[in-house]
C-alpha cells in the first residue's frame, strides 16, 4: 500500500514532462512533419522556465512556477517557427532541421546562462513546484491516498491537457484537417486547405507544449538549468509518442509508463523486489521497447503517411 | 552558374552566416567580436601546441564525418554514430586492459575491435530498415541512449569494481606518440590521424572505384530503380550502415586508444557524433569535403576553449555557431533561391 503511494507519486511527477513534450510531437508528426528537435525545446523551456523564475519570483511569489511555464510555452514556440520556416517553407530535410535545433536549443542556453549569471549553471529556484493534497479528491478512501496525495498539480493538467488533445485532433475541423494534411497533403490541397498554415500551426504547438514540458521538468525535478538538465527526455517523448501510435492518449500511456521506469531507476534501490535488478535494465527499457514497438512485435505502429515529406505545390 | 560552384558556395555562405549570426548574438549581448574571433583563432592556431590539439580534435571528427556521409550517400540517415562511438571507444579500451600481447598485435587488435562493435551497434538499425522497413533514424536514436547506458553498466560491473572508470590500457595498445607530441611541444596528438586519413582514402576508394560503392551509391539515388536493376537492395542498406558504424567505432578508438587511454562512466553524450552529422553536412558527404569540415569544426572547437580566458566570451558561442551552420545547409534551399534570384538579375542587365 504504502510502495504503492510512492511509485504512483514519482510516476506522475517524472511522466508529466514527457506526457507534454509527447504531445506537442503527436501535432507535429500528425501534421507530417518530423520532429526531432523536441528535445531542444525542451531545454530551451526548461531555461526560460528556471531563468523567468529566478528574475520574477519575488514579483509573483507563489504563482511563479506557473507564470514561468507560460514564458516556457512562448520561448518553445518561437524557437520551434525556426524549425517550421527550414523544414515547411525552405523544404530543409526535417530531420537534419530538427538536429540543428537541439544543438542551438542547448548552446544559445548555455551561452546566455553563462552571460546572465557569469557560471555554468544557475542557482536553484524557490518557487518550485510543490507536492500537494488534492483537495477534496485526496479524501476518498485508498484512491484518493494513492492518486491525489503528496502529488504535483502539473502532473493532473497534462493529463488533462492529454484528453485535449485527443479532442481537438479527433473530434475537431481543425483536426480533421492536421491529420488530413499529414496524410494527404495534396488531396488536402485539392480541398481548400492551407497546407502549410496547418502545418506552421502544428510545428508551433509542438513547440509550445515542447516548451512546457522541459520548463515542468526543470521546475519539479532539477530546480536549476546546467547542462545536464535535460538529457534525453525530449527523445524519451519522441519515444512515447511512437509506441503510443501517434495517438494522444497512446503517447500518454506510454509517458506514464516512461515515467515509471524513469522514476524506477530512482527509487527502485529503496523497493525490495526490484535491489538486485541492474538499474540499467531500468535505463533502457524506454528505447528498447520503443524499438520493438517501431519493428512491430508490440502491434503495428503506423506513421502519418506524408511524415518527414515537406509539400511542394503543383508537384505530383 | 555551374553546379559545382554552387555545389561549394552553399556550404561557404552557410559557413559565413553562422559566423555572421554569432556575431550579432556577441553584439547583442555586449562581447567584444573582434576579440573573440581573435582569440578564437589563436586558441586553434596561434601556438604549435594548439596546432597539435586542434589535429587532435580533428581525427574524430573526421571519422564520425565519414560515418555520417557514408550513410548518406546510401541515402540513410545515421544520427547513431554517437552510439556507435561509445560502444567502439568502450571496445577498444577493453581489449587495451584485458590483453597482454606485442604492440604489433595489440594495437590493431584493440582498432579492430572498436571497428567491429561499432558495426555492430549499426547492423542493429540496418538490419531492421532492411528487414522491417524501421526508419534508422529513430532506431539509432534510442540505440544511442542503450549504448550510454550499457556503456556505464559495463565500466561499473565488469571493467572496473564499481569504479568511475576502467584502468587505462596497457602501453602495447596505445595510439600515443611521443614522436608527435615532441612536435607539437608536447600536445596529446596521436597516431590516430594517420588511420583517420587512410579511412578517408578507403570511403573515396569503396564509393569511386568498386562496383560496391555504385551500388550503394545507385540505393541512394533511387532504390526502386536499383531493385529492378537486380541490385539486392536490402543487402546495400545493411552493408551501407556496418560501414558507417565502423568508421564511428574507430572514432571511438580514437579517443579511448588516443587522447584518454580509458573509459569513463558518462553523464551525457560526448558531442562528437553529433556534431559528425554537421561536419559530413557540410562536407557535402564527400571524403575531401569531409576532411575540410572537420578540420574547420576542430578548430572551432578547440579555439573556443581560449575565448573565456582571452576574451571572457563563453565557449558555448561556438556551439551555437556549428548549429547554425548545420540549420543553414539543412535549409540549402534558401540559398539556392537567393543565388538563382541573383544570378537571374545578372542576365537581365
Amino acid at each position: 500500500m504504502n510502495l504503492l503511494v510512492i511509485i504512483v507519486s514519482s510516476t506522475m511527477l517524472w511522466a508529466a514532462p514527457l506526457i507534454f513534450t509527447a504531445l506537442g510531437g503527436t501535432f507535429s508528426e500528425r501534421s507530417g512533419v518530423v520532429n526531432i528537435g523536441l528535445e531542444g525545446l525542451m531545454v530551451i523551456g526548461a531555461f526560460t522556465a528556471i531563468v523567468f523564475n529566478l528574475t520574477f519570483a519575488d514579483t509573483f511569489g507563489d504563482l511563479t512556477p506557473w507564470i514561468s511555464l507560460l514564458a516556457a510555452m512562448v520561448v518553445g514556440a518561437l524557437l520551434s517557427v525556426l524549425h517550421a520556416v527550414a523544414s515547411i517553407t525552405f523544404r530543409a530535410d526535417q530531420v537534419v532541421s530538427g538536429v540543428a535545433i537541439n544543438l542551438l536549443a542547448l548552446g544559445l542556453s548555455l551561452f546566455l546562462v553563462k552571460f546572465i549569471y557569469g557560471k555554468g549553471q544557475t542557482d536553484a529556484i524557490q518557487k518550485s513546484f510543490h507536492k500537494v493534497d488534492i483537495p477534496f479528491l485526496s479524501d476518498i478512501p485508498v484512491i484518493g491516498d494513492i492518486f491525489f496525495s503528496n502529488t504535483y498539480y502539473t502532473s493532473f493538467v497534462a493529463i488533462i491537457v492529454a484528453f485535449i488533445v485527443w479532442y481537438v485532433i479527433f473530434k475537431t475541423p481543425f483536426g480533421l484537417r492536421l491529420r488530413a494534411v499529414g496524410e494527404h497533403p495534396m488531396a488536402a490541397d485539392t480541398m481548400g486547405i492551407n497546407v502549410t498554415k496547418i502545418r506552421y500551426i502544428a510545428v508551433i504547438l509542438s513547440g509550445a507544449l515542447g516548451g512546457i514540458g522541459g520548463g515542468v521538468y526543470a521546475q519539479s525535478i532539477t530546480s536549476d538549468f546546467s547542462h545536464a538538465t535535460i538529457s534525453g527526455q525530449g527523445f524519451m517523448a519522441l519515444a512515447a509518442m511512437i509506441f503510443g501510435k501517434w495517438h494522444p492518449l497512446g503517447a500518454m500511456g506510454a509517458a506514464l509508463f516512461f515515467g515509471f521506469a524513469q522514476s524506477l531507476s530512482i527509487i527502485g534501490s529503496s523497493l525490495p523486489f526490484l535491489e538486485n535488478i541492474p538499474n540499467f535494465y531500468l535505463l533502457i527499457a524506454p528505447y528498447v521497447l520503443t524499438i520493438l514497438a517501431l519493428t512491430g512485435f508490440i502491434g503495428r505502429a503506423d506513421a502519418p503517411k506524408a511524415l518527414g515529406t515537406p509539400y511542394i505545390k503543383g508537384n505530383r | 552558374m555551374s553546379n559545382r560552384f554552387k555545389n561549394l558556395i552553399v556550404p561557404v555562405l552557410a559557413v559565413v552566416l553562422g559566423m555572421l549570426v554569432g556575431t550579432i548574438i556577441m553584439l547583442v549581448t555586449g562581447y567584444d567580436a573582434g576579440a573573440a574571433f581573435s582569440a578564437l583563432f589563436e586558441g586553434a592556431f596561434g601556438d604549435i601546441y594548439y596546432t597539435g590539439e586542434t589535429i587532435r580534435q580533428v581525427t574524430p571528427y573526421i571519422l564520425a564525418g565519414l560515418a555520417v556521409g557514408f550513410a548518406f550517400k546510401t541515402g540513410l540517415f545515421n544520427i547513431g554514430v554517437e552510439g556507435q562511438l561509445i560502444v567502439g571507444w568502450l571496445a577498444s579500451v577493453w581489449v587495451g586492459v584485458a590483453f597482454d600481447l606485442p604492440k604489433i598485435i595489440h594495437l590493431p587488435l584493440a582498432v579492430l575491435a572498436a571497428a567491429a562493435a561499432g558495426a555492430l551497434w549499426a547492423f542493429i538499425p540496418g538490419f531492421l530498415k532492411a528487414r522491417f522497413r524501421v526508419h534508422e533514424v529513430i532506431v539509432t536514436i534510442m540505440l544511442n541512449y542503450v549504448a550510454l547506458h550499457l556503456s556505464n553498466y559495463l565500466i561499473r560491473t565488469v571493467l572496473s569494481e564499481k569504479s568511475d572508470r576502467t584502468p587505462n590500457i596497457h602501453d602495447t595498445a596505445s595510439l600515443k606518440s611521443p614522436f608527435l607530441e615532441g612536435l607539437t611541444d608536447y600536445s596529446r596528438l596521436h597516431w590516430g590521424i594517420v588511420i583517420a586519413l587512410i579511412c578517408v582514402f578507403i570511403m573515396w576508394f569503396i564509393l569511386q572505384k568498386t562496383t560496391l560503392g555504385y551500388e550503394l551509391k545507385a540505393v541512394g539515388f533511387n532504390q526502386h530503380a536499383s531493385e529492378y536493376a537486380g541490385m539486392n537492395v536490402r543487402k546495400n542498406i545493411i552493408l551501407s550502415m556496418v560501414i558507417s558504424g565502423a568508421f564511428a567505432g574507430l572514432a571511438g578508438a580514437m579517443e579511448g586508444l588516443g587522447t584518454f587511454g580509458y573509459a569513463p562512466v558518462r553523464g551525457g553524450f560526448t558531442g562528437v557524433g553529433f556534431d559528425g552529422i554537421a561536419v559530413a553536412l557540410l562536407g557535402g558527404s564527400a571524403p575531401i569535403g569531409i576532411v575540410l569540415a572537420a578540420l574547420l569544426f576542430g578548430s572551432l572547437k578547440v579555439g573556443a576553449l581560449n575565448m573565456p580566458l582571452e576574451a571572457g566570451v563563453p565557449n558555448e558561442l561556438v556551439d551555437i555557431i556549428i548549429a547554425l551552420i548545420v540549420f543553414f545547409v539543412g535549409a540549402s534551399y534558401m540559398i539556392r533561391i537567393f543565388i538563382e534570384r541573383l544570378s537571374k538579375k545578372k542576365g537581365v542587365k
